[in-house]
């Protein structure tokens, strides 16, 4: 990850906060909405320009700070995002859809105009781009903040560097060395269940192994991570080629990282396993899906 | 006579409410021409992707389909699968897992709603355009429906770690038991909230609300003993009375072509579903706590008047609060904190009362336990007819002749009551009847 610019410089007025939101569940703005006390105070250290779900509604406002939640995957949304890159000093890309085009980048790994076709009567009345991605696919964005959903105190942490004048801390662990912190037992080792910690940037908190359950990848790939290892791993375990690549296919399927094994082990699954029920056989995984995901480095 | 004019009032970003939405009106000649309630959240197609995935990855599949109601999404896509495999749902250890739902549930009931009513509709009444504007001058009642809201997002994260995105449900019940000790720390908490929770009942009933009755059919899940929460019966004001089998008999879904977010009618008639339509069929089913406070109220329930919704959210999370009391005050752990299921051939079919009303889903499963089909209805597309109707009738009862910024408004605070979740009803386009 390259290092990020220097926050912006307010000067004597209040710092400006613009909350936008693409394609999504809107489960990341509730890190602000779910925020309590700390919402109010925040609301009375800057001025909330735009924030619809709050609100607030100003979509054209100038703002120092822009939280951008969810993914791009209409084309109205690819000329919404262009504008506001150009009204905001910092985007902060909050979640997994805005990180990596969410759970909704899955279409990405199949047919998606076959699939839109076979979903509505009318297709002719549905704008979508033919794939989901990440908001770094369309424009410069200073700092991704990944996860599904992002945590309040991620996203808090991050105005409070911002607001402070610093550049903000990002996590680059693996879920397995948060594991190890908090000494938990590694599901992995012990119960031998497919736990993408080991692949997996924290930022959670390790709560899946917590609960002693597998991780599922829903902050997205860490750096330099060893995905085909654990894959290959997972098929020992006894997964089929099937199951080994739905352990990629959750929020985090845009992530090149995880689109590679999701698409490698679906093709290894191809010629042994009949299609799936209804499902797989329409969808063709070519190099064609591939090329236009690389949502971000 | 009027004079021969046509106006349009456009509301283009819809604040304060779950997803992306406006809405449209067209006047002409004194009359409306056209309204539309335009949904254009980008669809994300859940249900086709879901496709070629096994049941046991549903939980943290479909909670995405809703940031504000993950847990909803999670129980009623287990009550479909477990009511196709149809364990013993009368043993001791599934009769604990199916009371832990409940307390996970009314997490989700207590936060969703605190969060509609002070955040999104309080400001409407008050005559604020936000919730932090609001502040100022009701900072005491914002931090008291902030601390519910809290409590409620504590309940969710004592089964699932954290509330958005729950990661502790699973099928045939929970990852893990809660610890006695965290158990008993939220207890303490709950048994704290109750005063706040039935001040909240009082204020919401002293709101100065327009009053705006009207013609509509409720329809809700019907427990035998129970307030509705999770699976049983589906029964309307009209006298339907069915089971979640057969859901599809009954009730149609088409795509308009200014929404992608589908329509649903009940015998070809628009429906209300939500807080109001549960608690207008269930008020026999309220704790003896909330029947006795609603005693005290100048609101008669049933109530036709859509603008009672806040009240109604205002009772249920007391309702959630007293039955979450009573769970965590005589909870003990349970290991496993799951029943083993025997999975099989066929179709799930499945429903749970989510925040905002009845959301039903529908899997085809084959012997692997793969899905080969996936049908889910959320509650915003079933109301979104209804909200349209309550619209044009809104629009008129406050006089198309009022300016703009009137009608636009008195637009939104209509739209508000029924809490439409947008990023919900959006992801579920499908082939349906031709017609």
């Amino acid at each position: 990850m390259t290092m990020p610019p220097k926050p912006p410089a307010i000067g004597a007025r209040r710092p400006r906060l613009a909350v936008h939101k693409f394609s999504s569940c809107d489960g990341c703005q509730l890190s602000l909405l779910n925020a309590g006390e700390s919402l109010l105070a925040l609301a009375e250290r800057v001025d909330i320009v735009h924030f619809a779900e709050a609100g607030i509604v100003d979509e054209h406002a100038e703002a120092d700070i822009a939280l951008v939640e969810g993914s791009i995957s209409t084309p109205e949304e690819q000329t919404r995002i262009q504008a506001v890159r150009s009204r905001s000093r910092w985007i902060l890309s909050i979640g997994a859809c805005a990180t990596a085009g969410g759970p909704q980048a899955l279409r990405n790994l199949g047919d998606s105009a076959d699939w839109i076709a076979s979903v509505y009567r009318r297709p002719d009345w549905i704008s979508a781009l033919p794939a989901s991605s990440a908001i770094g696919a369309h424009v410069p964005v200073e700092l991704e903040l990944p996860g599904c959903p992002v945590s309040t105190e991620q996203v808090l942490a991050a105005l409070t560097s911002l607001l402070a004048g610093a550049a903000p801390l990002t996590e680059q662990d693996k879920v397995c060395l948060e594991c190890k912190r908090r000494g938990q037992v590694c599901v992995l080792v012990t119960k031998g269940e497919p736990c993408l910690g080991p692949v997996t940037v924290t930022g959670c908190g390790a709560l899946c192994p917590g609960l002693g359950r597998d991780c599922y990848g829903c902050y997205g790939p860490a750096e330099n991570p060893e995905v085909a290892t654990l894959a290959e791993r997972f098929g020992d375990l006894g997964l089929d080629a099937h199951a080994v690549a739905r352990r990629f296919m959750y929020q985090q399927s845009g992530a090149q990282p995880f689109h590679r094994a999701a698409r490698d082990w679906r093709q290894r699954a191809r010629p042994a396993a009949p299609p799936a029920p209804g499902a797989e056989s329409g969808a063709a995984p070519g190099p064609q899906p591939d090329g236009s995901t690389d949502s971000h480095d | 006579m009027t004079e021969q004019r046509t106006r349009r009032i456009d509301v283009p970003v819809l604040a304060r409410v779950e997803g992306e939405g406006a809405l449209e009106v067209t006047i002409r000649d004194g009359r409306i021409a056209h309204l539309a309630l335009r949904i254009f959240e980008p669809p994300r197609l859940f249900e086709r992707f879901l496709v070629g995935h096994h049941y046991s990855e549903l939980p943290d599949l479909v909670a995405r389909i809703c940031g504000i109601c993950p847990v909803a999404y999670q129980m009623s896509a287990l009550d479909a699968i477990e009511r196709l495999f149809a364990p013993d749902r009368q043993s001791p250890p599934a009769r604990w897992v199916q009371r832990m739902r409940r307390l996970f549930y009314c997490g989700e009931w207590m936060q969703s709603h605190a969060l509609h009513i002070h955040l999104l509709a309080a400001p409407d009444f008050l005559g604020f355009d936000s919730a932090p504007a609001m502040a100022a001058r009701y900072g005491a009642e914002l931090r008291r429906g902030l601390a519910l809201q809290a409590l409620g997002n504590r309940i969710i994260s004592l089964f699932g770690a954290r509330s958005v995105h729950p990661v502790g449900a699973r099928a045939g019940g929970f990852r893990r038991a809660p610890s006695l000790q965290q158990a008993g720390a939220l207890a303490a908490q709950a048994e704290q909230a109750v005063p706040a929770a039935e001040d909240l009942v009082r204020w919401t009933a002293a709101l100065p609300l327009p009053a705006h009755p009207q013609q509509f059919n409720c329809v809700s899940l019907r427990h035998p003993a129970e307030y509705p929460m999770i699976g049983e019966r589906i029964v309307a004001e009209s006298g339907l009375d069915i089971s979640v089998d057969d859901f599809e008999d009954h009730i149609t879904e088409f795509q308009v072509p200014h929404s992608t977010a589908l329509h649903a009618l009940l015998e070809g008639k628009p429906y209300l579903v939500g807080p109001l339509a549960r608690l207008n069929l269930n008020l026999d089913r309220l704790h003896p706590g909330v029947k006795a406070l609603l005693a005290e109220l100048d609101i008669e329930f049933p109530s036709h008047d859509m603008y009672h919704s806040i009240v109604a959210r205002a009772v249920e999370i007391l309702q959630a609060l007293l039955e979450a009391r009573e769970i965590l005050a005589d909870y003990a752990p349970q290991e496993p904190a799951h029943i083993d299921l025997q999975p099989r051939a066929g179709i799930a079919r499945g429903a749970s009362e989510a925040p905002r009303g009845l959301l039903w889903h529908r899997y085809d499963l084959d012997s692997a336990g793969i899905i080969a089909h996936a049908r889910i209805v959320p509650p915003t597309s079933q109301n979104q007819p209804r909200i349209e109707a309550d619209l044009a009738d809104a629009l008129v009862g406050v006089g198309l002749d009022e300016d703009e910024a009137t009608l636009r408004h008195a637009g939104e605070m209509v739209i508000r009551n029924y809490d439409p979740c947008i990023s919900c009803a959006t992801h579920f386009l499908r082939l349906t009847l031709d017609r």
